[in-house]
């Protein structure tokens, strides 16, 4: 009984010591809906956990053996009315939370735009060994484990892996997805408060993973317009040269950006990995293939 | 060209203390032991009755012990893991460099799963399945001793990974491209899929060896609807085994062509795709994890139907139950990584199947609480484990249907609540399991019960414990930490982390308590000896002497219902006292020992040692090896040994069974 107790206070202190950060604690439309949808299914969840397991704890006390008042029925083993409602409040369960699944699994898919009057923000990400790569083609600036977006407006990301497998994950801002070699992948983000948010890899990815986070700073439009800016008067420029040398494998690597990229780099990131024979890569630069 | 291919001292760290610390002090045991045994001249009675034995009891427990020595080694790997990410907050690298913690989680992961729980599931069955049916052995005798051995294969390959270079970097599921030769070129890898393509083909023959025992072999009269619900469980396992581990063993030697012969399955240049490898992997892992929690279901129901006195509550509901959990479970694997990017249509389906299987789970739930409902409840530690696993799997498989919800999960992906919540039910659900299994069929195995006292305080150990290291991770989850960091940066997770650390000594405590409940209760086996049948259970087990001799039973059962052995001695209550039958013993024909099993496992591991450091000459000796010996094997003269009447009518007479079925 005791631990029973125990166990919904922990998980309840659990929920309450998350709220101060991490999933719990949305700062965008995305992370709002993901958190709504897991509170929903947890609550529809929750009216029939509890109860089962109170009923477990109550019936294993009172029919315990030295109970003289509990009645003793030793051939129950069959009940129609009871199999009806065994089979029946588990699947009326599903029913409700198989519903929000599939509904959620369309209204919050990767994919999906962000209804919104103003214009996304385009980022191509790369995860890198053992750092991430953020290139603002519009802009023509990127930056390295650093992450700057504009507040209320959406930003589309395509992602991609120069080698590994990562997951690109802003627990703050909502959904993450696998960064792969050779394919690109769509998310679709959106910060409605301004703050500083961490952002990270969510997928085991090799000896320097641990320092492969970043900061997303969600500022006002006025502040991005002046950060890119800024940053179109520093730093290098990230074409094939500059990107060789950053893709070589690097842990806890410290923030800096590039005032301009070359166009069609984020292309032949994607494919530098295939083979130039393939016919799928002919039609991409094959210089970043030469350097390996 | 090198006649030790890779091989060379600077395979072994010498200067790594801690690794040369454990794995010397390994040696130091092993070598302890073996003199120890070979002085006392246990020897030819190991190799007479144990190791060239194919009496499925005995290899049952084989299964057992090498389970729980992996247990240890497992929970030693997770002590190491809580402590460091205990300290390594903020810029503090804690005692573990990557290089080192990265291999820990790997080894933990494929330790527990492969080495720990398979074998531990296996042996229980093992032990249990023929007895129930009312057989004498299983279908196929040395079959069994041959997939012991390749297990023990396995379990060894990994182990010496630890002194002689070095395991897997890539966790347990080992995804491309990390585990391909550009991204992990030493021989962690090459360790990591040879033991389990060697253990994987032993743990296929033993889903042949029980699909085929249990259609085939049971006690006359036993028809399916007559059949123990811990048989029933067990062949929805083994089917999931024959259909899942098929699929793991060509996945992984895809990966091995990739990595030997350099192909471009899962590469990512040759139009490889490492998708493919996750797909696959999780098409045998979603109903791996079923091939471990369905006999486990077994086990308790047993257990709870057993201590209340009752039969089990809708027997038929929980068979449906099991069968469509092994039928569903083939339909749910993409829930493993809703992140890779499908389509909204195909992260639904994924997601509302998963739910789906928890219907016939909570219907087990009920079922169990209507089978204690109107029961005599004894709580012996059989049922402590129980009713534990009943609280505590409900909470495990809530976390597992919220993370079936796509967008959830994608939130809770890679997450620590991930972590807690599959510790949740592998814990909760198969390790609870197996003790309550452990407890309750000890006295089964060896004569006499195991102490009380000291189990229950293993018990609550375990319990207390296993919330207090797992209620911070779910904590930590939905705070955005994510699994495998060797070291992190955020300061607030810390004390989440000391908690469960903290936690885990608590289950040390536990695994402690257990230790000390055998060696207590091994001392007082005088006094806690039993009969055949000390529970008061229902099931043919109980119909023979404890230990049972190596024919099981000295006339087969007859079966006439369901719970034999129970409504058998309802029968007997009833009825007048008769005066004892004569009872007339014909001769049984035994299948006789056999070394195959253990010349084959010599030959594997040298096979696979030899593959892993490239040392091909020495990989043909041991394919050559291991195909002699079946031909041996093939070629035998007398497969059987007669056990005379005279023998079992003395036996019977020494352990009298005071209710034959």
């Amino acid at each position: 009984m005791r631990y029973g107790l125990l166990a919904v206070v922990l998980i309840g202190a659990a929920i309450l010591g998350g709220c101060t950060e991490g999933v719990l604690d949305p700062k965008g439309p995305i992370a709002a809906a993901d958190r709504q949808i897991m509170l929903n299914a947890l609550g529809i969840m929750l009216a029939i956990v509890v109860p089962v397991i109170f009923a477990t704890l109550g019936v294993a006390f009172w029919f315990r053996a030295s109970n003289e008042r509990a009645r003793y029925r030793p051939n129950f083993a069959y009940s129609g009315r009871l199999e009806m409602l065994v089979w029946s409040i588990p699947a009326m369960t599903v029913f409700l939370v198989g519903g929000v699944a599939w509904v959620g699994s369309h209204d919050l898919s990767p994919r999906k735009p962000i209804a919104s009057t103003v214009k996304p923000l385009r980022v191509q990400v790369a995860s890198l060994d053992w750092k991430w790569l953020f290139i603002y083609p519009d802009e023509g600036v990127a930056s390295v484990n650093y992450l700057a977006i504009p507040v209320g407006r959406p930003v589309s990301f395509e992602l991609t892996s120069s080698g590994v497998m990562n997951s690109f994950f802003v627990p703050q801002l909502g959904s993450q997805i696998y960064t792969m070699a050779g394919m690109i992948t769509h998310l679709h983000l959106q910060a409605d408060h301004a703050g500083s948010y961490r952002g990270m890899s969510a997928q085991f990815s090799g000896e320097g993973f641990a320092d492969m986070y970043f900061n997303v700073d969600a500022v006002a439009p006025e502040k991005f317009s002046e950060w890119v800016d800024t940053t179109h008067d520093v730093g290098a420029e990230l074409n094939l040269t500059t990107y060789t040398e950053l893709a070589k494998p690097s842990a806890a690597v410290a923030p800096f950006t590039y005032h301009a990229v070359a166009p069609g780099l984020f292309d032949s990131i994607m494919v530098s990995e295939m083979q130039s024979d393939d016919a799928m890569c002919r039609s991409y630069p094959t210089a970043m293939r030469a350097e390996k | 060209m090198n006649l030790l291919g890779r091989l060379d001292w600077s395979a072994i760290p010498f200067d790594q203390p801690i690794i040369m610390g454990a794995s010397g002090g390994v040696v130091l045991v092993i070598v302890l032991i073996l003199s120890w045994v070979t002085l006392k001249g246990y020897v030819p009675y190991l190799w007479r009755e144990w190791i060239t034995s194919v009496d499925h009891k005995r290899i049952g427990i084989m299964y057992i012990i090498l389970a729980l020595i992996m247990l240890l080694r497992g929970f030693a790997d997770a002590i190491m893991m809580r402590a460091q990410q205990a300290v390594a907050a903020g810029g503090a690298q804690g005692y573990l460099p990557p290089e080192h913690f990265d291999q820990i989680f790997s080894a933990h992961g494929t330790i527990m799963i492969f080495f720990m729980a398979m074998p531990f599931v296996i042996g229980m069955m093992n032990f249990v399945v023929p007895l129930q049916l009312g057989v004498r052995d299983m279908a196929f005798p040395t079959l069994n001793s041959i997939a012991l051995g390749l297990t023990a294969s396995g379990i060894l390959l990994v182990n010496i990974s630890l002194a002689v270079g070095e395991f897997a970097k890539t966790g347990w599921v080992a995804y491309p491209p990390l585990s391909e030769l550009q991204y992990s070129p030493g021989v962690g890898v090459d360790y990591y899929l040879w033991s389990l393509q060697i253990s994987g083909v032993g743990t296929l023959m033993t889903g042949i060896n029980f699909v085929a025992t249990i259609l085939k072999t049971r006690a006359p009269g036993m028809s399916y609807m007559r059949m123990p619900v811990f048989c029933w469980t067990s062949l929805a396992a083994n089917l999931l085994i024959v259909a899942a581990f098929p699929v793991l063993t060509a996945t992984l030697a895809m990966l091995l062509l990739d990595r030997y012969l350099g192909f471009h399955f899962f590469t990512t240049d040759g139009q490889g795709n490492a998708m493919m490898y996750v797909n696959l992997f999780w098409v045998w892992g979603h109903p791996e994890v079923y091939i471990l929690v369905l006999p486990a279901f077994g086990i308790f129901s047993e257990v709870v139907s057993t201590f209340s006195g009752k039969p089990l509550f809708g027997y038929r509901s929980m068979v449906a139950a099991t069968m469509s959990i092994c039928v569903l479970s083939f339909f749910v694997w993409l829930h493993h990584f809703f992140t890779m990017g499908a389509g909204a249509n195909v992260n639904g389906f994924f997601g509302v199947m998963t739910m789906i299987i928890a219907v016939p789970t909570g219907v087990k739930v009920f079922n169990w609480l209507f089978t204690m409902y109107g029961g005599r409840i004894r709580f012996t530690v059989p049922i402590l484990w129980s009713i534990g696993f009943m609280v505590t799997f409900v909470i495990g498989g809530m976390t597992g249907v919220l993370m079936a919800v796509p967008p959830a999960d994608f939130q809770l992906h890679n997450s620590l609540f991930l972590i807690a919540h599959f510790h949740n039910v592998i814990i909760g659900g198969t390790v609870f399991g197996l003790m309550a299994g452990y407890n309750y069929w000890f006295p089964k195995a060896f004569g006499f019960k195991l102490d009380e006292r000291w189990g229950r305080a293993s018990f609550w150990c375990w319990l207390i414990g296993f919330y207090v290291a797992f209620m911070p991770l779910y904590a930590l989850g939905l705070m955005g930490m994510t699994r495998r960091m060797q070291h992190y940066d955020v300061a607030s997770w810390q004390p989440w982390l000391v908690a469960a650390a903290f936690g885990v000594v608590i289950i040390l405590a536990g695994i402690v308590c257990q230790v000390i409940q055998l060696v207590v209760s091994i001392r007082n086996r005088e006094q806690l000896k039993v009969a055949a049948d000390p529970w008061n259970a229902r099931t043919l087990e109980w119909a023979t002497a404890s230990p049972p001799p190596a024919w099981n039973f000295a006339v087969l059962p007859q079966v006439t219902d369901l719970d034999a052995l129970w409504n058998k001695k309802q029968r007997e209550r009833t009825q007048q006292a008769q005066p004892p039958k004569e009872r007339k013993f014909e001769p049984i024909e035994m299948p006789k020992n056999s070394a195959t099993g253990f010349i084959i496992a010599f030959f594997a591991v040298v096979s696979g040692f030899a593959l892993i450091w490239h040392i091909w000459w020495m990989a043909g000796v041991g394919a050559i090896g291991i195909f002699l010996t079946m031909l041996a094997f093939a070629f035998r003269d007398e497969e059987e040994i007669e056990v005379p009447a005279e023998q079992i009518a003395r036996f019977e007479q020494a352990y009298p069974v005071e209710i034959a079925v």
